[in-house]
């Protein structure tokens, strides 16, 4: 942990920076070779409007999409670890990104094939998303609560459990989808923003308001959670409300950016670990400085998901597991029993 | 401000840990708490905070049932020590102590959290730890950052209220014999200062030398109260503890009751 003064330079400056950095960057980049320089330098009007076009209907939105999925998983990660007092639960992990792709794919394979209009519209993925992460949450919690007390091993044995049982339903559901819908679930198994657009972005934007207004609620009962349920009920935090309010802010904020890009691992687990190198426990700067940290590394991992292999689309899942992975056995080697990491 | 049980039950898979107890802690008084292992005690203790709540009975705040006061109010009215901690997050010592008056004096400004952290972390001796990583400290010193943090918890909100109740469960199991005498005398001043204070020990000189009133539990029920020369005789300690009944003396200055204990080398 460092110095007050040089926490809050890192989370009210240097991150912010970075985050505006990486964004800017990330919209310069691309398969099709485009540039900023491009509009500047006026050139004839086709090219200065196709360089328009694909700064901002393709790639704007994408790392719009990109930052804000971040910043969701990153506080996502954070509000877990400190609900569970569990260094490894996050979303992905537990199940919550599982049972919201299941309900996500539900809605796309029996929307395209049963002709409801209801399934059909473009808030039924979202909220389908919505409903799959607050129900696999939930029952996560309810299996794990005995007397008031969560057992720690019954949530990680129960959520991976229930992971690959939505993940064996969503394959039951991919066997039984049509060539449209396939190529939809396609998307998010792998997880990918490629399919990101500004009226997703929109559908998006008040399920992360709320989970923003959650996020900022939860910062000083997640401190007192840290010393377990009894003492934070002694302290004099309404110990049942903090669970129900961090269930439902991680299904806002996940539920939804799951349903439109897939399940992308590793960044709600690293994330909050990353940070709390830097600003210790207190969750009134963790949670904070998980978004803005989240934004960026997501961001560029997408940027590297899209410039690696082109003008393929690598799916950004795969490139966050495979740098995620190496800094998280370094965090575990940096201390002796992975406790507090 | 009086904490009251009223034919309090508490049952665990239709065992009955508390059984019909009544019981009344009242301000300005330390009650120790004794009794054998498995006896109660600590159960007893967190029916009295409001973390479990009663099967059948009443527990009463003031005459008003627990259950109509928000936990933020009754934060800033009783405070309690656990037995054992749970935390494993790398907070420093002043952090922790600083996050025991978060609800129950939230108003407070933050230097004179501080300020107030610091005083209290120099009344249990750790001053000198309050930027440690409370995970680094030894079991003892542990526990007296978790005591200081209680304290915290009563006496920044006491600014505008009464003292409030400190209840502790064997607040002195880690202590070194000169750390025990510390934290029995800092419970003492605050029931002095017009708290009162419950607390359940395992210690019996330490119950007789530091308690007005001592409540022996024994079966999930109240076997005996009152003061400690009336109540620690050599049949109470024969039959509650089974401990032979020659190691109980009477000190000569305060008449107080005592136990040596028993040469085992033979």
């Amino acid at each position: 942990m460092m110095a007050r003064r040089s926490i809050l330079f890192w989370l009210l400056f240097l991150l912010p920076s970075l985050l505006l950095i990486t964004m800017v960057l990330s919209v310069n980049i691309g398969a099709t070779g485009l540039h900023f320089d491009a509009l500047w330098r006026g050139g004839d009007d086709a090219d200065a409007s196709v360089a328009w076009l694909v700064l901002t209907q393709i790639r704007a939105p994408r790392v719009v999409m990109a930052s804000l999925t971040g910043a969701a998983l990153g506080a996502s990660g954070a509000i877990m670890q400190g609900l569970f007092r569990n260094p490894l639960a996050d979303p992905g992990l537990i199940g919550i990104s599982a049972g919201a792709g299941l309900a996500a794919a539900c809605v796309i394979v029996l929307g395209s094939a049963s002709g409801f209009s209801i399934l059909s519209s473009a808030w039924a993925v979202p909220a389908a998303g919505v409903l799959g992460s607050f129900g696999a949450t939930l029952t996560l919690y309810l299996f794990a609560t005995r007397e008031g007390i969560t057992s720690i091993t019954r949530v990680l044995l129960a959520g991976v459990a229930f992971g690959t049982l939505a993940a064996a339903l969503t394959g039951v559901l991919v066997f039984r989808a049509n060539d449209t819908a396939l190529r939809d679930l396609t998307f998010w198994t792998m997880g990918s923003f490629a399919g990101s657009t500004w009226p997703r972005i929109v559908i998006l934007s008040p399920f992360l308001i709320a989970a923003t207004v959650g996020v900022m609620w939860l910062a000083g009962p997640l401190n007192a959670m840290l010393l377990g349920e009894g003492d934070a009920r002694l302290m004099g935090y309404p110990v049942e409300r903090v669970k129900t309010v961090g269930m439902l802010t991680v299904a806002c904020a996940v539920g939804p950016a799951v349903a439109f890009t897939g399940v992308i691992g590793f960044i709600g687990v690293v994330v909050p670990h990353l940070v709390r190198l830097i600003t210790g426990p207190d969750h009134r700067l963790v949670l904070p400085g998980s978004v803005l940290l989240g934004a960026v590394l997501l961001t560029g991992a997408d940027t590297l998901a899209r410039t690696l292999a082109s003008p393929a689309d690598v799916p950004v899942g795969i490139v966050t597991a495979i740098l995620g992975t190496p800094i998280f056995v370094w965090l575990l080697a940096r201390t002796h029993d992975g406790v507090g990491v | 401000m009086t904490i009251a049980l009223e034919n309090a039950f508490w049952e665990a898979g239709n065992r009955a840990i508390v059984n019909d107890v009544s019981v009344v802690f009242s301000p300005g008084q330390v009650t120790a708490i004794v009794g054998p292992n498995g006896a109660g005690k600590s159960s007893l203790l967190r029916l009295a905070s409001g973390l479990t709540s009663l099967s059948r009975g009443k527990v009463l705040l003031d005459d008003l049932p627990l259950s109509s006061f928000s936990p933020a109010v009754m934060a800033a009215r009783r405070a309690m020590l656990m037995q054992d901690g749970v935390l494993t997050a790398r907070f420093t010592a002043r952090q922790l102590v600083v996050l025991g008056a978060s609800v129950s004096a939230a108003h407070l400004p933050h230097v004179k959290r501080i300020a107030m952290a610091d005083e209290i972390l120099d009344r249990v001796g750790l001053l000198a730890f309050a930027g440690r990583d409370v995970m680094s400290l030894s079991g003892g010193e542990r526990q007296r950052v978790h005591l200081a943090r209680v304290l915290m918890q009563l006496e920044a909100a006491a600014i505008d209220t009464s003292p409030g109740f400190l209840l502790l469960d064997e607040p002195i199991s880690a202590q070194d014999p000169a750390r025990q005498e510390l934290i029995l005398r800092i419970a003492r001043a605050h029931a002095d200062r017009g708290g009162g204070v419950v607390m359940v020990l395992h210690d019996l000189n330490w119950a007789a030398a530091c308690a007005d009133r001592i409540v022996v539990v024994h079966d999930g029920r109240i076997y005996a109260q009152g003061a400690p020369q009336t109540v620690l005789s050599g049949p109470l300690i024969r039959s509650v503890f089974g401990l032979a009944e020659g190691c109980v003396r009477t000190h000569e200055r305060t008449g107080k009751p005592y136990m040596l204990p028993h040469d085992i080398m033979h």
